[in-house]
């Protein structure tokens, strides 16, 4: 096993920079889940520290060697690609062996490896099928098959679950956590969704336009989101921001329309002209002597209501642990937690404070 | 009856209505590729008709397809007629075959090289290569044969499979046949440390059937009906190809023997026809997933 280290990482497609200097390092037997919205540069990222794509600038370090110049099948790492890419012509064991014969591991131990790693992801029945008499979350299995059994010091997830239907895509997160935990192989893990990335990880990095945007755990990354698109990005439904500037004699309480709510001690000495006021949808509770704003849709999943509604010309949700119906059109009084108010610059979109 | 199975009549009429719909507006195309079609076969189905008929008959008026006599004399003519149509059998069999195993061969791997690697100068040398398409054949004949005199191998098969062995056409299909597939089959083969050559020949050509069965049809087809080459290239009769048989028979016959010619021509083109029968399916599912049209 190893960590990851990345230096300054360039990518550029002519003149076109899509990866802007980043750095990260990765420790050993880590689970990292890079996530960001489509062309953000995560899978350039990864795809870059597979050796699958050359990098412009920068040093990529696995374990104590510089793999810049070292080919994808020399950097001791193993890739579950977003369509699996099983090779169609052979049959799940000759899958999964693939590798160690590239490597002239002889023949016997090829069938002992295959065996255990089958063994590990209840593989043993389907050693003989080929990848089209398989369903898809059993190709997927497989994929993690032939990663694991030549034993790499990385693995390299690149969106893996994006093919499986909903229900799958649940199991097979747990079966992908549950295995990292038996392994503790370092593990850099690619999605887009979100709550992959914050039910996986040990760590998130979130991206935005080829750049590191934050990292840290997933509660980290939630509880305290270092600017406007972690906080909007992270959590579902999204955080509500409400635009509007600060007010009262001291400049302690948030202005929107007709109403000021009041902001956590201390925070108006940090703030700039402009705020904008978030606030996740579980942070707003219906109460009647609360803000009165007008109903728009109550969605009811069961666990949960949300509502959307209308305050000052602005939308926003409320998500609760109760059942409450309310007509379109009405008006709900509502409450926010003072403590529970994330405040970011209107122009830069930072924390403050 | 709830209201699904009270449904369920109209549902059906609708659907038939449908199909009825898409039949009708069909009807126009449809009887525009039979028209097609026929144009396309009567020639062929004269060709059978003339050689089962007595001599003579060929040309009598109105025009036939079915013979009113049945006879297997002019395919007896023309085996007897001292023309070695056996030998010129197994002369277009050989060059037709190793001709389309070579070009399989020289497309593949240099489609593989366009495709799949990087390397200075892939671009000017693919459109260079792409530049061969433009030259007509018949341009290259007299190089050709100055090429094969020094050789010395003018009057043999080689002259004929030498040339047809590399395709500029077959690189520039394999290469776009390729870029359709996706690339994670060879990157997950990268990744498990298989060797350029083992990622071509063990991950890419498996996947490349249908434009390979594609490919070898129509290489194997030009070969068999390339009339021009063995003119200028081979004297011998013992290495002449079947289309120069047909030509020397004709010659040999004169106008009166077009049922002794249309026998020639029937058994010569009785392989490219099984060739067909058994593969179109490649060809098409060939053509289409290359996204290219001969």
């Amino acid at each position: 096993m190893a960590g990851v280290e990345l230096r300054g990482i360039r990518k550029s497609y002519g003149h076109l920079q899509v990866v802007h200097g980043v750095d990260l390092d990765i420790t050993d037997g880590e689970f990292i889940v890079l996530v960001g919205p489509s062309g953000c540069g995560k899978s350039t990222l990864l795809r870059m520290i597979a050796g699958l794509e050359s990098i412009s600038g920068g040093e990529i370090r696995i374990g104590p060697r510089t793999v810049n110049d070292v080919l994808p099948g020399d950097r001791d790492i193993a890739m579950v690609f977003q369509n699996y890419a099983l090779y169609p012509q052979m049959t799940v064991a000759q899958n999964m062996g693939f590798s160690l014969k590239m490597r002239r591991v002889p023949h016997a131990d090829i069938l002992r490896q295959v065996r255990e790693a089958a063994a590990i992801l209840g593989l043993q029945d389907l050693l003989d099928r080929y990848p089209r008499q398989l369903s898809g979350g059993q190709r997927q299995r497989v994929a993690m098959g032939r990663a694991i059994v030549r034993n790499p010091s990385v693995f390299l997830f690149d969106e893996p679950l994006s093919n499986l239907d909903a229900k799958l895509r649940v199991q097979t997160r747990v079966e992908i956590k549950a295995l990292h935990q038996r392994l503790r192989t370092t593990t850099v893990y690619v999605t887009h969704d979100q709550v992959e990335a914050m039910t996986m990880a040990d760590r998130i990095v979130v991206m935005h336009d080829g750049r590191i945007e934050q990292v840290g755990t997933p509660l980290e990354l939630y509880d305290r989101p270092a600017n406007r698109f972690v906080a909007g990005f992270l959590g579902s439904p999204a955080m509500n921001f409400f635009d509007g500037g600060l007010g009262g004699a001291d400049g302690s309480r948030f202005v929107l329309g007709n109403h000021a709510i009041p902001l956590p001690a201390g925070a108006e000495r940090a703030a700039p002209r402009s705020v904008v006021l978030g606030v996740r949808p579980e942070h707003i509770v219906v109460d009647a002597q609360g803000v009165p704003a007008e109903v728009v849709v109550v969605e009811p999943t069961g666990s949960e209501t949300q509502i959307t509604a209308r305050l000052g010309g602005q939308t926003f949700t409320a998500a609760m642990h109760k059942r409450l119906t309310a007509p379109p059109g009405s008006t709900l009084g509502f409450r926010i937690d003072p403590a529970n108010i994330h405040l970011f610059d209107g122009e830069t979109g930072a924390r403050i404070p | 009856m709830t209201a699904a199975t009270l449904d369920r009549p109209a549902t059906s009429a609708r659907l038939l209505s449908a199909l009825q719909v898409v039949h009708w507006r069909n009807l126009p195309l449809m009887a525009g590729l039979c028209i097609a079609a026929i144009l396309m076969l009567m020639p062929f189905l004269w060709m059978v008709g003339a050689s089962l008929r007595p001599a003579g008959e060929a040309y009598r008026l109105p025009p036939s397809i079915i013979p009113r006599e049945w006879t297997l004399a002019a395919y007896r003519e023309a085996l007897g007629s001292g023309i070695p149509f056996v030998q010129m059998y197994w002369n277009s069999l050989v060059v037709a075959a190793l001709s389309t195993l070579g070009v399989l061969i020289t497309a593949s791997m240099a489609a593989f090289a366009f495709a799949r690697l990087e390397f200075r100068g892939s671009t000017p040398l693919f459109l260079t290569m792409l530049g061969g398409l433009m030259v007509p054949p018949a341009l290259t004949l007299i190089p050709l044969y100055f090429g094969f005199a020094r050789l010395g191998l003018l009057d043999s098969l080689s002259a004929l499979i030498l040339p047809a062995m590399a395709s500029s056409f077959g690189v520039y299909m394999m290469r776009q046949f390729m870029l359709s597939q996706p690339r994670e089959l060879e990157e997950a083969a990268l990744m498990d440390g298989a060797s350029y050559w083992t990622i071509f020949w063990r991950i890419s050509l498996p996947q490349l059937g249908p434009a390979l069965a594609a490919l070898g049809i129509i290489t194997f087809t030009t070969s068999w009906n390339n009339y021009i080459s063995p003119f200028v290239l081979i004297k011998s009769w013992d290495k002449m190809t079947l289309p120069a048989g047909i030509v020397a028979l004709q010659g040999l016959m004169g106008a009166a023997s077009v049922s002794v010619v249309m026998a020639a021509a029937t058994m010569a083109i009785l392989p490219l026809l099984l060739v067909f029968l058994v593969a179109q399916r490649f060809i098409i599912e060939g053509m289409t997933m290359s996204g290219l049209k001969q």
